[in-house]
């Protein structure tokens, strides 16, 4: 009796994962797997070989590479000098990289490319210092510095989160048994914060995969990606079944990313994230 | 006594305002168990740590074997630390921990396997190689953190109080098995602990601290039985300190009580501060002490009776085998050689710690 009532409490939220996420994956799945006309079909899946699906694909796994590796290249040092830092200090500053994700992101890359067009704030402040004004807006380095701004903090997190539970004085034992800064680092900081590394590029890589918004507003529709493409099909081609067929071949692109990066992580220091 | 192998001279340190060490000076002898000894805070870890290598003193020399090492980091020096929680590579299996120091000092495989056997017999752990941190006891881990250091063959051993965090029995099992170790390695040992039954088991030296200051330094024998001060005889052990005023050498009045004692050269009618141990003291019959009272209360300890006795006002704390009702009417009775005459203390790091922990 007990039990079932304690299952009745769990009613909600299964309601809510049968409404929000099963449903919309069968219907995708439905949608990808036949043609208007209900019929069967492998076509919407097969269509990403279409030359202008593919590139889109190639590029948005190049660009959410690139993303990550210089989220990952600028978050390491970062946390590594914010873990140095007094705790009071330490906590003011992760305040000051969160508080950007409170506002609303569109509005932030929208402030991006007023800043970053032609005649925007950046290059009038170049000119007037005598630097030829540099043209960025609308390429794909725009679209990937996009990304990084949006994504940083997924990546700092986790990072600085891992450095701070490791203990001093297993630093110390290391220090104590020979090592220097540099095997410090290769053979205990970095193997003990590689849980941290793994969420952080997983939290950041899949959502630059995926991303169209970014690409929109700071490509101008000439960085196309693939989901820019899947946008399309939904809301301008009206071609369901083109957009589902595309989104299932994103998706197991997203599973087989994240199941690679899993099978790199030792068991030991899980995290929930993924 | 062997050479000097570690020298501190004239160290000052101090965190944030705070003095922990004050013109601090000591040495330590090769191949000798020596334990840092005192309640925490008294600078007893400081001073490991500086040793070590992980502080650095504000000004003063630290001197191994005759060189300077004051700015040497900690990677340079001959000394290897066990450190109170362990500290093992949670991310490498055992064999791994072990093996860190000798991999980096680029040690050949053949050797490296050879001394991991080798620390892993020693430690009594055989066959643990390829188990994961984890899945060790406290016991267990605190062995593998010995062996991690001492494959090393350092020539010093700093401990930080590395049986803090084990229960009982295990912490007198590894008590053995330290002193055992010391015996087999033939290296030095510097050992801090605030516990005082630790040092006077294992020690060969022991230096008593409060406050930033050496307080005694002696073997265990010298420390309980001639405390200097009555810091020292409070913290080794039970004692009982009262006021007393030396009369003349060889004649001590205790509670207004003359009483025969050894101790000389301290002038005449100088007070003074009289320590006797609980167990040195004898209930008889109420006639034939130098003093008589009665008993307060009465506690089993397992191989003793704790008996408090009030007589002339002071609370004698009495431990005896004899069992003896609350209410009784006794004698104490103390024999001269067990009476020790202290001088008042000259200040605060020298008095007894009020609260009897």
């Amino acid at each position: 009796m007990r039990k079932l009532k304690r299952q009745l409490c769990a009613g909600p939220y299964i309601v809510w994962i049968i409404g929000f996420t099963v449903l919309p994956i069968l219907m995708i799945l439905y949608y990808a797997f036949t043609t208007p006309d209900n019929r069967f079909t492998m076509e919407n899946i097969l269509s990403i070989a279409e030359p202008i699906h593919f590139k889109a694909l190639l590029l948005s796994l190049r660009l959410a590479l690139e993303c990550t590796v210089l989220c990952l290249l600028l978050s390491y040092p970062l946390a590594m000098i914010l873990n140095g830092l007094k705790i009071k200090k330490q906590s003011f500053i992760v305040f000051i990289f969160v508080l950007p994700m409170w506002m609303n992101f569109m509005l932030r890359i929208l402030a991006w490319q007023m800043l970053l067009s032609n005649n925007g704030i950046i290059n009038s402040i170049l000119q007037t210092f005598g630097f030829s004004g540099i043209s960025i807006l609308n390429t794909p380095a725009a679209v990937v510095f996009g990304m990084v701004y949006d994504f940083l903090p997924f990546m700092i997190l986790p990072i600085y989160n891992s450095l701070v539970r490791i203990r001093t004085e297993v630093i110390e034992a290391a220090r104590d048994l020979g090592a220097n800064d540099i095997i410090v680092f290769f053979r205990i900081i970095l193997p003990l914060t590689m849980s941290g590394v793994i969420s952080g590029i997983i939290m950041v890589f899949v959502p630059a995969l995926t991303s169209f918004v970014i690409s929109d507003l700071l490509g101008g529709g000439k960085v196309l990606l693939i989901g820019n493409v899947i946008e399309q099909s939904f809301m301008q081609g009206m071609n369901w079944n083109l957009g589902s067929g595309l989104s299932i071949v994103l998706m197991v692109f997203v599973i087989a990313s994240m199941a690679f990066m899993n099978s790199h992580t030792k068991e030991t220091e899980g995290t929930a994230v993924w | 006594m062997g050479k000097k192998l570690i020298e501190l001279q004239h160290i000052h340190k101090s965190y944030n305002g705070t003095q922990i060490l004050d013109d601090f000076n000591i040495y330590f002898n090769e191949n000798k168990f020596l334990t840092l000894l005192g309640p925490s805070g008294c600078g007893k870890t400081t001073t490991l740590r500086l040793i070590g290598g992980f502080e650095k003193p504000d000004s003063g020399q630290i001197l191994f074997d005759g060189r300077d090492i004051t700015m040497l980091p900690p990677n340079e020096r001959k000394v290897n630390t066990v450190f109170q929680k362990y500290a093992l590579f949670t991310h490498m299996t055992i064999a791994e921990n072990i093996a860190f120091g000798l991999k980096i000092s680029k040690k050949s495989k053949a050797y490296i396997n050879d001394k991991i056997k080798y620390a892993l017999k020693l430690v009594n752990l055989d066959g643990f190689e390829n188990r994961s941190v984890d899945s060790l006891s406290g016991g267990q881990q605190q062995r593998i953190a010995i062996a991690r250091a001492i494959v090393n063959e350092p020539k010093v051993l700093l401990l930080d109080e590395p049986l803090g965090a084990l229960d009982l029995k295990l912490r007198q099992d590894m008590q053995y098995e330290l002193i055992r170790l010391k015996n087999e390695l033939g290296i030095t040992f510097i050992y801090v602990t605030h516990d005082q039954e630790e040092a006077l088991t294992m020690s060969d030296t022991i230096a008593v601290m409060n406050q930033g200051y050496i307080q005694q330094i002696g073997t265990p024998e010298d420390i309980y039985n001639e405390p200097c001060n009555a810091f020292v005889a409070d913290f080794i052990g039970d004692s009982n300190i009262i006021d007393g005023i030396m009369l003349e050498d060889k004649l001590v009045s205790i509670l207004g009580v003359r009483h025969a004692c050894e101790d000389t050269g301290f002038g005449h009618n100088q007070p003074v501060d009289v320590v006797i141990r609980p167990e040195d003291i004898e209930l008889v019959e109420p006639a034939e002490g130098f003093l008589e009272g009665d008993i307060t209360s009465v506690i089993f300890k397992g191989v003793h009776y704790e008996i408090e006795v009030l007589a002339n006002g002071f609370e004698w704390l009495v431990h005896t085998t004899r069992f003896f009702p609350v209410g009784a009417h006794v004698g104490l009775q103390v024999i001269p050689f067990n009476i020790q005459i202290m001088h008042k203390p000259e200040s605060s790091d020298e008095r007894a710690v009020e609260s009897d922990a």
